[in-house]
């Protein structure tokens, strides 16, 4: 390892950052697609805005929850965090370090510290490859360990994650869907990166099995001090899972701040509406609470509306929000950490249920 | 013939055909739109038999919502395809009696009449329920002419537009000449409806529904379904995995697991005084606002092959309660609770039920008394497998614990 310059920082030997100060700050990112015409020439049609001039931090050893519906950009932000794909505008910084578009080459030692664990356990796991191999990879890619030595590294993850060790030879078909889960979190483990982007890692999975899961996850971020970015669109398992929270709508983020400040008080009517159409199982609190039912679809991000984004959709739309785009800004009242993008925000008590039937009617 | 006393509503215990469960219905009532009696459906493979269902009852009434809940490969599925005649090659047994007329015993002729006029379905892609060649009006219309050839092809464009404006598609005369990947995730499962009511169906079964849509849109899709239930009348049955589409829209949920009813109830009985350690399991896995933070309670290990069913209880190597008798005798459906309506296949006494300390400390000392070593055994292994699972007396730990 001695090769790596001890400026572009290679994984694990750079100074470790105390809990709560930031790991990674993601500033005015933006990432726009092009859309091009089919035939000889190719011309480019538009742009498809996936996320737009996105700021946030994340300390170290804490969970970011982000939240969105299907398009709102929030795999694309992730994706572009963990350098898989050019940011088009915008810097992210990892560890004090922009890492914004690095090639290929400087981005590979920064790989071992950034992981991600994929929603899919079923096509996130070549079904050809046993799980030994599967989860010795990243040691065979950094060339770390070899062998034996590879083997039992890779028994030692494999239990750290409850699976059995000597399935090490087993192949993906034989796990059900928790345990291939598992084998997903080993594999992003194996390096002890210090961030781990986990793109809706219980999404596919049964109620029982998900806790399961869970509860891993939070075991395994005590033990290593891992930071997490983790994307999903239940809103109690974010809850449940976050410190603080980023609600993302059509690429942009509407409402970010601690985790008790949004689910508590939502500032943004998106965060409102998205709070109340969550299914709870509870049939009282069902039955008593006054959902917010949103009218129409998500508009499409090639022509994105303007001013503020949900104004289509919005019950408290007025002509200003057509017009001007709001800024993400602390709210009168609210604690300098927790963020709305609204010209009106919601205020506690207010009835924003029944406002947008219209479409229904 | 040997008569079999098949009902035993005197004294409401379980007798041979326990699976009756007729707890959870006055005799002097009518009869039900659709009543279900001991259900079985099994499959022969390369494996082995796949048992699906194993032995399940219940009765759904016009205008009433069923919830059924289990995880993947409880069942659930295989139980409703099978009263729509869709699982060829099955091995079916039991009854299900609608309107009148035994379903299983109709022809593939008979049951086309029904299926769609008097039952419909709305399964859980829309995308692949659509025909991607085909106009969505088209498709709404061609089901009102293939149970009806007098209707015109006009009217039946005309009905298609209406019904696809009842649904909620805004500009419905211009959207029915689009095609379904013009249409997004929700407005899908909104023509998938329209084609569901097009012929004011009896009853409706909705797989999944709104597992595939986002949070905003199930929203706007469940409170579409409830709507239209209540005008029309239409009983419906929900199968679904999220117990939160069940505390919003069922009146009455069945709880399955590997192929058999573990609890059958009222809601509210269901959220608020499960008896079953499975569906108590179940709302303790949920991540809620009350338990923010803290660990969550899973359930251990997962759930059984179909093929390899384990002996006695199915759910015994999962339990936190396991007894001695669970390991060898499968309990059957029985009343438990105060209600009357609530049954649960559970050994534990019929006073457990509910979320209460009283309930939890009259589990765990019956539990204390029914485990031997054996059940002991069981049960250790369920709580090495997954670390903080409920596991009952394990390292002198409590289920508080």
């Amino acid at each position: 390892m001695s090769a790596i310059p001890a400026n572009t920082g290679p994984a694990g030997a750079g100074t470790e950052i105390p809990e709560g100060d930031e790991l990674v700050r993601i500033e005015h990112v933006t990432k726009h697609f092009p859309v091009r015409s089919g035939g000889l020439i190719r011309r480019t049609l538009g742009q498809v805005h996936a996320v737009d001039d996105v700021s946030l931090v994340i300390p170290q050893g804490k969970t970011l929850g982000l939240v969105g519906e299907t398009g709102s950009g929030k795999s694309t932000l992730a994706r572009c965090v963990a350098g898989l794909i050019p940011v088009t505008s915008g810097r992210v910084i990892f560890n004090g370090r922009d890492i914004t578009n690095l090639s290929r080459g400087a981005m590979r030692p920064l790989r071992r510290d950034v992981q991600m664990i994929f929603q899919d356990p079923y096509s996130s796991l070549n079904p050809r490859r046993r799980v030994g191999a599967i989860i010795g990879d990243p040691f065979a890619i950094h060339k770390i360990a070899s062998g034996g030595e590879r083997k039992r590294q890779v028994q030692e993850l494999m239990e750290r994650v409850g699976l059995n060790p000597e399935h090490y030879n087993r192949f993906p078909a034989e796990f059900s869907g928790g345990q291939r889960q598992r084998i997903g979190v080993a594999r992003a483990l194996a390096l002890r990166p210090k961030l781990i982007i986990c793109d809706e890692p219980v999404s596919a999975l049964d109620v029982s099995i998900q806790a399961q899961v869970l509860n891993l996850l939070s075991d395994l971020q005590k033990d290593y001090g891992l930071t997490y970015l983790f994307i999903a669109h239940d809103l109690e398992v974010v809850r449940h899972v976050s410190d603080s929270v980023a609600v993302m709508y059509l690429g942009r983020i509407d409402e970010a701040g601690p985790k008790t400040d949004v689910y508590g008080s939502p500032r943004h009517p998106y965060t409102a509406a998205l709070l109340s159409a969550a299914p709870a199982a509870d049939p009282d609190t069902a039955a008593s609470r006054q959902r917010i039912i949103l009218t129409g679809d998500v508009p499409s991000p090639i022509l994105p509306p303007s001013g503020c984004r949900f104004h289509p959709r919005c019950p408290k739309a007025r002509p200003l929000c057509a017009q001007q785009e709001p800024q993400l800004e602390a709210k009168a009242g609210d604690a300098a950490t927790h963020v709305t993008a609204c010209h009106f925000p919601v205020v506690a008590g207010e009835d924003l249920a029944g406002a947008g039937r219209s479409d229904v009617a | 013939m040997a008569v079999v006393a098949i009902v035993c509503n005197a004294c409401r215990v379980t007798c041979a055909y326990g699976a009756y469960a007729q707890v959870t219905r006055p005799e002097e009532e009518t009869v039900a739109l659709l009543e279900v009696r001991d259900l079985r459906v099994s499959f022969n493979t390369a494996d082995g038999v796949v048992q699906a269902v194993r032995g399940v009852s219940f009765d759904v009434d016009a205008g009433q919502t069923l919830g059924i809940v289990g995880e993947s490969g409880s069942g659930k599925t295989v139980l409703t395809q099978t009263l729509l005649g869709l699982t060829p090659g099955a091995d079916i047994t039991g009854s299900a009696k609608f309107d009148g007329t035994d379903l299983l015993e109709l022809t593939e002729e008979q049951m086309r009449h029904i299926r769609g006029a008097r039952i419909s379905v709305i399964f859980q892609d829309p995308l692949t329920s659509l025909h991607p060649l085909y106009r969505v009006g088209w498709q709404v219309a061609e089901m009102v002419r293939a149970h009806d050839k007098s209707v015109s092809k006009k009217e039946a464009n005309e009905r298609a537009v209406d019904l696809l404006r009842k649904v909620g598609i805004p500009r419905a005369e211009q959207r029915a000449n689009d095609y379904p990947h013009q249409f997004s995730g929700g407005m899908r499962q909104r023509v998938m409806i329209a084609m569901a009511l097009s012929l004011s169906p009896a009853m409706i079964v909705a797989d999944e529904p709104t597992t595939a849509l986002d949070a905003t849109v199930q929203a706007q899709i469940l409170d579409l379904l409830l709507r239209l239930q209540q005008e029309s009348g239409t009983a419906l049955i929900m199968i679904t995995h999220d117990l939160g589409v069940v505390a919003d829209i069922a009146d009455e949920v069945l709880v399955m697991y590997a192929g058999r009813a573990a609890e059958k109830a009222p809601k509210r009985d269901i959220f608020y005084e499960p008896h079953h350690p499975y569906t108590k399991g179940l709302l303790e896995s949920i991540p809620s606002s009350s338990a923010a933070g803290d660990r969550l309670r899973p359930i251990p290990g997962q759930p059984p092959s179909l093929i390899h069913l384990p002996a006695g209880c199915k759910f015994h190597p999962r339990c936190g309660y396991v007894m001695d008798r669970c390991l060898t005798e499968e309990p059957e459906l029985r009343p438990v609770g105060e209600t009357g309506f609530h049954a649960s296949a559970c050994w534990l006494p019929v006073a457990a039920a509910g979320l209460t300390e009283q309930a939890e400390e009259l589990r765990e000392v019956t539990v204390r008394e029914g485990r031997g070593e054996a059940a002991a055994e069981v049960a250790e292994a369920a709580a090495s497998d997954v670390p903080g699972a409920a596991v009952v007396g394990i390292d002198g730990e409590g289920v508080a614990g």
